[in-house]
């Protein structure tokens, strides 16, 4: 729907001011940088310091680390079989790698392991391709520019973003092998924006020092999914996809060694037995859990499955403690609530502006920053602008683009968002969008180390899945970065770890009985099975007319 | 789908207050909120989706669904994630519909439109009927590009068709039964990769970065105390937003 009156009344505000931001931003007279110390203290309003929204684990390898509640819940779950059940001995697939998950980190994992010559299976929950990468928008990060950056340069953004938290090896491989993986993008026939003499176009992104963000429109994720997807297409001989059918469990040998793992047909609700010499663990995020209530960005099946089953295997998490709010998210119209809203809007220059029609905050700064700001902005300091629905936000100025790098830019460098919102009748380039921070990213993760490799031998870790490359904060553009780094490297070391194998022992889920006998002696009474696969968005009014009381077959 | 079933349903409202509206799944009638999506409305009548539901967000093509509204002869079209629900629509989403696709080795080619038509003759049975891009929840111009790829302009081509989700609806509508966004995708790739011009910077840089030239930056920066990087980190140099292309820093030395 359109703006109401109320709200274009307000938007009047934002244009009162517009034409002396631009002239500032023309001078690069800008907000300045919070210094560590300034960044600090906003940051008590971002909701990870809430300290009761998060609970000590009390079962497995990471006990007693503190996370979000909704995490914990998925951890503190039985299994969704019972383990007594499951005849190991009737394979239903061999192969040499298995990846667990559709979206960029398994697909380049897959192109890479059979470039080395491994038969691949890539398990989806829903189709190939349908993740979190496909709706990245803003760009990947890269130092290709030698005249003004360098590894370097970005060892440092990363390093910063990440509060100095991050593991100084991941960050090494994930700056190194940078301009590789937009090299090999280009190969694959990725269409990155280019000026005319070949020259990729880059942009800043928030805290980085150069502009280095190099993007395919406004749609790069979804550019980059569709052309590995397609080449993983070309070798199908090689890399069969079963999709609706995502791992619920990893199986073991009886020497603790990864052995392959248990999929779940989700429309016959049939489970088949996998074994394979090495497994990727590429399941991505979990913003479908709703960390305190956040709306998300995240992909439909977005929820912690990956980090569930390999924790119950044994593989310890870290950084989960953080959670990454992106501070740009819809508000208003209400039917796209929560979705991204890139930050390449910030990144080619649209303020942050309050009910008042001032900038509080300089749009460059990382995401936890920008979003605790947001957050000060509307809760603390009451300057929010309010919407039909009685929640606050505050304006992206959109249209100072158009100002700044002349008309129809907007249009031209945002057609996802501007078609958007289009259908409901808001035109972007001439309407500021309204706001407000929403549930985007898992910095943390299972453990694992440059290699992509895990304390359990045969699984290996790519992408939002594993954590420590970000620290306690991703900056944006280097999720792209992230999956196909480590995806590619995790899918070469896989498939070598499945040459060298050559016995592959007896299979095995001893490890799902030893953690529920470790639900019973931490006393967790609970019914809940994990992992949840898909979110629940039933309402109470059809909920109290669900009233089978047991389930026969697939009949409900 | 009995007739009386499709009348325009009579306004009424939720116990919150809701002002209610009627559509038609799969010919079965639920009462919703207005203003909810299609998808929203699915959720809220009771539908638990498995297939059919992606990203939420209008970008991975999982939920193209066909409508039509009372009286109306059309055939509407649009994603569950982003159209909004309109009293009286009957709708059915297509979750999948097959569609046919070459494998190619893409390195191994060239840029020579041959290539594609060899792979895909029945391009050529195009009748122009423009039904594609009637069909388009993108609203892109599927038929122009299929004539752009005939007539072997592919950075055009690849130009209108850049916002393709594969969602598969101009293939369900094609009369000469191509299935457009799989050409379409060979297309770009080949653009990508043979026609637009090469980075020369890029290689610069992954050779620089292969013969060691930054090797000692970064073992240096990665043995440094937190206290040591924060100060690194703090003073380093900022591009500035509006710095043009070439602009340079003051400090090449870990260039």
């Amino acid at each position: 729907m359109p703006y109401p009156q109320e709200l274009k009344e307000l938007i009047k505000v934002v244009e009162k001011t517009r034409s002396e931001r631009v002239t500032r931003k023309k001078k690069n007279e800008e907000v300045p940088f919070l210094s560590l110390e300034e960044r600090k203290k906003i940051l008590d309003y971002h909701p990870d310091f809430r300290e009761e929204g998060r609970r000590e684990i009390k079962v497995g390898p990471s006990k007693g680390y503190r996370i979000a509640h909704e995490m914990v819940d998925m951890l503190e779950a039985k299994s969704r079989v019972n383990p007594d059940l499951v005849d190991l001995s009737r394979v239903d697939y061999k192969t040499d790698v298995l990846v667990i998950g559709g979206g960029g980190a398994g697909t380049s994992a897959a192109l890479l392991a059979q470039e080395q010559g491994a038969k691949v299976i890539i398990a989806t929950k829903l189709r190939h391709g349908d993740a979190n990468t496909m709706m990245a928008e803003g760009g990947i990060q890269a130092a290709t520019k030698g005249w003004k950056d360098s590894p370097y340069y970005h060892y440092l953004d990363v390093m910063g973003g990440g509060h100095f938290k991050n593991i100084p090896d991941l960050v090494d491989t994930l700056v190194t092998e940078a301009p590789d993986v937009i090299l090999w993008l280009g190969k694959l026939g990725c269409n990155f924006s280019k000026f005319p003499d070949g020259t990729l176009k880059t942009l800043h992104g928030g805290g980085t020092c150069r502009k280095r963000m190099h993007y395919a429109a406004d749609i790069t994720g979804a550019e980059i999914m569709r052309t590995i997807r397609d080449e993983a297409r070309n070798r199908s001989q090689d890399i069969k996809v079963i999709e609706f059918s995502p791992a619920v469990e990893l199986i073991l040998n009886e020497n603790g060694e990864c052995a392959g793992a248990l999929l779940y047909n989700m429309e016959t609700e049939e489970y088949f037995i996998v074994k394979a010499k090495a497994v990727i663990m590429a399941t991505g995020g979990s913003g479908r859990l709703h960390i305190q209530n956040f709306m998300t960005t995240n992909h439909y099946g977005a929820t912690a499955d990956g980090i569930v089953i390999a924790y119950r295997a044994g593989v310890g998490i870290c950084f989960l403690h953080t959670v990454q709010y992106h501070p740009t998210g819809v508000v208003f119209p209400e039917q796209a609530e929560g979705i991204l809203i890139t930050e390449k809007f910030r990144g080619s220059g649209a303020n942050l502006i309050n009910i008042d029609g001032q900038q509080f905050v300089n749009e460059r700064e990382p995401r936890d920053v920008e979003s605790a700001a947001v957050i000060k902005e509307c809760v603390e300091k009451g300057r929010g602008v309010p919407t039909p629905t009685g929640k606050f936000g505050v304006w992206l100025d959109s249209p100072m683009i158009d100002t700044l790098s002349g008309e129809g830019t907007v249009e031209r460098e945002f057609p996802g968002k501007f078609i958007l919102y289009k259908r409901f009748g808001i035109d972007i380039s001439k309407e500021p969008m309204l706001i407000y921070p929403t549930l985007h990213y898992q910095n943390g993760g299972l453990e694992y180390k440059s290699k992509g490799e895990t304390t359990l031998p045969g699984l290996f870790v790519a992408g939002e899945a594993g954590g420590g490359v970000h620290g306690e904060n991703r900056l944006m553009g280097n999720s792209l970065l992230d999956i196909l780094v480590f995806g590619r490297i995790a899918g070469k070391n896989a498939a070598d770890y499945a040459k060298s194998r050559s016995d592959m022992g007896r299979l095995t889920l001893d490890h799902v009985r030893a953690y529920h006998k470790g639900l019973e002696e931490a006393d967790i009474q609970t019914d809940r099975v994990s992992p949840m696969l898909l979110p629940d968005y039933t309402l109470p009014h059809v909920k109290e007319r669900q009233l089978t009381s047991c389930y026969v077959g697939t009949l409900r | 789908m009995n007739t009386t079933d499709t009348t325009k349903g009579e306004s009424r409202e939720t116990t919150s207050g809701k002002e209610l509206v009627s559509i038609f799944v799969m010919g079965k009638k639920y009462e919703i909120p207005k203003n909810l999506t299609i998808m929203k409305a699915m959720e809220y009548a009771g539908y638990k989706y498995i297939r059919g539901c992606g990203c939420r967000g209008g970008i991975c093509g999982a939920c193209g669904t066909v409508y039509r509204k009372p009286g109306d002869y059309h055939i509407y079209v649009g994603l569950a994630c982003q159209t909004v629900v309109e009293d009286g629509m009957y709708l059915t989403q297509l979750p999948f519909f097959p569609a046919n696709r070459a494998t190619y080795n893409l390195e191994a080619m060239g840029s020579d439109p041959e290539e594609v038509y060899k792979k895909y003759p029945e391009l050529f049975r195009c009748v122009a009927c423009n039904a594609c891009t009637k069909v388009c929840p993108m609203d892109i111009s599927v038929m122009d590009y299929i004539s752009a790829i005939k007539q072997g302009d592919f950075e055009k081509a690849t130009e209108l068709s850049f916002d393709c989700i594969q969602c598969g609806l101009c293939t369900v509508r094609c009369m000469g039964e191509m299935s457009q966004y799989h050409i379409a995708q060979m297309v770009r790739r080949i653009t990508g990769s043979k026609i637009k011009p090469e980075s020369s910077h890029l290689k610069t840089m992954v050779d620089n970065i292969k013969t060691g030239r930054y090797t000692r930056a970064i073992t240096d920066i990665k043995s440094m105390s937190e206290d040591q990087l924060r100060k690194v980190y703090q003073a380093r140099e900022m591009e500035p937003s509006e710095a043009p292309e070439d602009w340079k820093p003051a400090d090449n030395t870990y260039l």
